[in-house]
């Protein structure tokens, strides 16, 4: 069993709070991505799992075993960092070996020669292994030091926005190859980044991070469907959610506590119902479009298939599918609506 | 406003030739962009066009009037370079002014001019703060302001929102082109990032290795590559190729992929040989169990609006995007179908499209599910 668990762990640096009594449990074979942008304690959670940095309070166990005060190498957890730490004069498949040679492994020759080909092949990285790591790509240089923590099958994996180093096309490539690595091998991941993306398709779970608390953790439909708050809804979609005062665009019914409405772009309805607004840019991006308008004083974001005939200067009723707005409070806490759109999807 | 004409514009660094013989031209009040990877000559075309680069052979004329000999001060073409290059201790004020100032304007000109351009900036209300004091978005605009105040006739922008965040990068790509049309001065746009490109432009010049492959605009440039390094440069997930079996003779409605029969739009050309490649965007391609096509789910991704599934055929790997409510898991296999009027076939191995018959994909083409 790998689990990685987190009782109330506190890490304060001087005045300020990296990370509150957060509770976490990841679960064996589970992939948890911790979202939030920097100085949301992402980084410092791992680091606390990892054992580089020692929290003030709280109990840290991974498999069953307090390893609150252990340090790193008795942890059994691999580290993926954001730059690939590779020996630079090793070749590829010395850089893969090299954790497998570690004096207190005892492993044959031939056991090591079985684990480094698995794994590159894995990776695709299998026709570079006599190469000097100086001569990789990029993306070919990432997937060795990600290669580097899947030889050991530590306990848990930790990685820190290992793809963000990398250009948009192979970051896409290597995103759907980790996941299902991932499910093949059933590892357990904690995975921290800031980009929405990563999160939404690579987690079994979210846990969305605020000033170092946990604002909420589950899979991605609920939180993307169902934020618990304004400042989750912001953190997923792109276009980013529009959030207006109650009573915007037209929707006068919703929880007697609404103080603000969210209306994810593509539910958003130009040309039917509404108040008038006025077009004031379109992006056409090949298969949809992203309309702005001007209305009732506040900039609204549209998503329309391929073929919207918008032009900027056009004026359009704008409205919003009623069944799927989301109702929030003066605090920012999501109020239960009339009916809550992710029921609905969940029974298709 | 001017309008930018390049000719037969060549650009040699020692061996290596950045700039290939290259002949546009970028209309008055035009927002063209010119999107490729690094080292595609993309750079050094604007380079040129500012006056910061010399051709080796070839002329720029702005309106007319060849400018190829002329200094970049002499051109009166404004160049937005990294856009935070402001002065931290001066006011937003005397920033915007610096350009004026130093080209010796008078006090009561340089105000009433950076007036203006805060105005067409939103910014009036910040013209006395100090720039450090401001917040990333606001600087940005500062620094436009500081290449407008001079009313230029075209702007060149390199990359300008490349060092920014996601979601930061997608508000000012909305608020520049809304400068854009507000300012109506022709803009020239570098990016390797295709959503830019798609967004923004009015026309998108898609280069490789200093040559021009493309020139369209962004619909022309989506629905109708002319190469397969053109259709695989723009969308996201990029368009899929799968191995189709030639020789394929002109008029064909059907091409075989995987010993099926895919329909395609009837082509005005034909393929000699057996390498052909089927293009088909992830939008085109739909989960049917009827399908010609089988294959198996190699990973689920959900973005919200919707769903990337990744799956393998005998022909190749493929990117399908469904809606957000299809249920579809690891391991599974799946028919696939495909829209057929947004089909394009190419040649394996010029890499180029094969010309279509009278019902190809016109612009229109596009996906009909989001």
């Amino acid at each position: 069993m790998s689990e990685i668990r987190l009782d109330h762990v506190t890490k304060t640096y001087g005045e300020t709070v990296a990370v509150e009594s957060l509770d976490l449990t990841v679960a064996d074979g589970e992939f948890v991505v911790l979202l939030g942008p920097t100085g949301a304690g992402k980084t410092t959670t791992l680091r606390l799992i990892a054992g580089l940095v020692a929290p003030d309070a709280g109990r840290l166990s991974i498999d069953g075993r307090d390893v609150t005060h252990a340090p790193p190498n008795a942890r059994n957890t691999a580290f993926v960092f954001q730059q690939y730490s590779l020996y630079p004069h090793y070749t590829v498949y010395d850089n893969l070996a090299f954790p497998l040679r570690a004096p207190g492994r005892k492993l044959s020759r031939e056991a090591i020669d079985a684990k480094v080909r698995e794994v590159a092949a894995l990776l695709r990285i299998d026709s570079k292994l006599g190469n000097k790591a100086t001569r990789l790509s990029g993306g070919e240089m990432q997937r060795v030091a990600i290669g580097r923590a899947l030889v050991r099958t530590p306990a848990v994996y930790l990685m820190d926005e290992p793809l963000s180093s990398l250009d948009a096309k192979l970051r896409e490539s290597l995103r759907v190859e980790l996941k299902r690595i991932q499910i093949d091998l059933g590892s357990t991941i904690l995975y921290v980044t800031h980009d929405q993306t990563e999160a939404l398709t690579l987690a079994d779970r979210i846990g969305v991070l605020e000033e170092g608390r946990l604002v909420q953790i589950a899979d991605p439909r609920t939180v993307y469907e169902r934020p618990a708050t304004t400042y989750v809804a912001k953190r997923l979609g792109s276009p980013p959610v529009n959030l207006l005062p109650a009573g915007s665009l037209g929707i006068a019914d919703g929880p007697a506590a609404t103080a603000t409405i969210g209306v994810r772009p593509e539910d958003v309805v130009l040309g039917r119902a509404g108040p008038e607004g006025r077009v004031l840019t379109v992006e056409h991006l090949g298969a949809e479009t992203v309309i702005l308008v001007e209305v009732e004083g506040r900039q609204v974001h549209a998503l329309a298939g391929a073929h919207d005939d918008h032009r900027p200067g056009d004026t359009v009723s704008v409205g919003a599918l009623v069944d799927r707005v989301l109702y929030f409070d003066g605090a920012g806490a999501r109020v239960a609506g009339s009916s809550a759109p992710v029921d609905a999807a969940a029974g298709a | 406003m001017a309008e930018i004409r390049i000719d037969r514009l060549h650009k040699a660094f020692g061996d290596f030739v950045a700039v290939v013989e290259s002949t546009f031209t970028i209309e008055d009040g035009e927002f063209f962009c010119m999107l490729g990877p690094s080292g595609c000559g993309k750079t050094t075309t604007l380079r040129i066009i500012a006056g910061l680069e010399h051709p080796t052979s070839g002329r720029i004329l702005l309106d007319g009037e060849d400018v190829t000999g002329l200094r970049a001060g002499e051109r009166d073409i404004a160049f937005v370079f990294q856009m935070f290059a402001l002065y931290p201790h001066m006011n937003v004020r005397a920033n915007i002014g610096y350009p004026l100032r130093s080209q010796g304007a008078g006090r009561a000109e340089t105000r009433q001019r950076v007036e203006e351009t805060a105005r067409l900036l939103r910014i009036e209300h910040l013209l006395d703060r100090r720039v450090s004091s401001l917040p990333g978005g606001d600087r940005q605009r500062v620094a436009l302001g500081r290449a407008l105040v001079r009313r230029p006739r075209a702007f060149l922008m390199d990359e300008p929102l490349g060092t920014l965040d996601a979601e930061f990068r997608e508000l000012m790509r909305e608020e520049l082109r809304q400068l854009h049309d507000r300012v109506g001065a022709t803009s020239v746009y570098v990016t390797h990032d295709q959503i830019e490109a798609l967004s923004m432009a009015d026309r998108i010049a898609v280069m490789r290795a200093g040559v021009m492959e493309q020139v369209g605009t962004p619909a022309e440039i989506y629905n109708r590559p002319r190469s397969m390094y053109v259709a695989g440069f723009v969308g996201s997930p990029a368009m899929n190729f799968l191995a189709a079996r030639g020789p394929v003779a002109p008029g064909a409605e059907t091409v075989a992929v995987d010993g099926a029969h895919v329909p395609l739009p009837s082509l005005g050309e034909g393929l000699d040989h057996d390498d052909g490649q089927l293009g088909v965007r992830p939008e085109h391609v739909y989960l049917d169990d009827a399908g010609p096509l089988r294959g198996s789910v190699f990973g689920v991704e959900y973005m919200g609006t919707r769903q990337i599934l990744t799956v393998d055929t005998s022909a190749g790997r493929l990117r399908v995007r469904a809606p957000n409510d299809a249920r579809v898991s690891i391991g599974e296999t799946v028919g696939l179908t495909f829209r057929r009027d947004a089909l394009i076939l190419f040649d394996g191995r010029s890499g180029l499209a094969l010309g279509q018959g009278p019902d190809g994909p016109g612009e229109a083409a596009g996906g009909v599910h989001v």
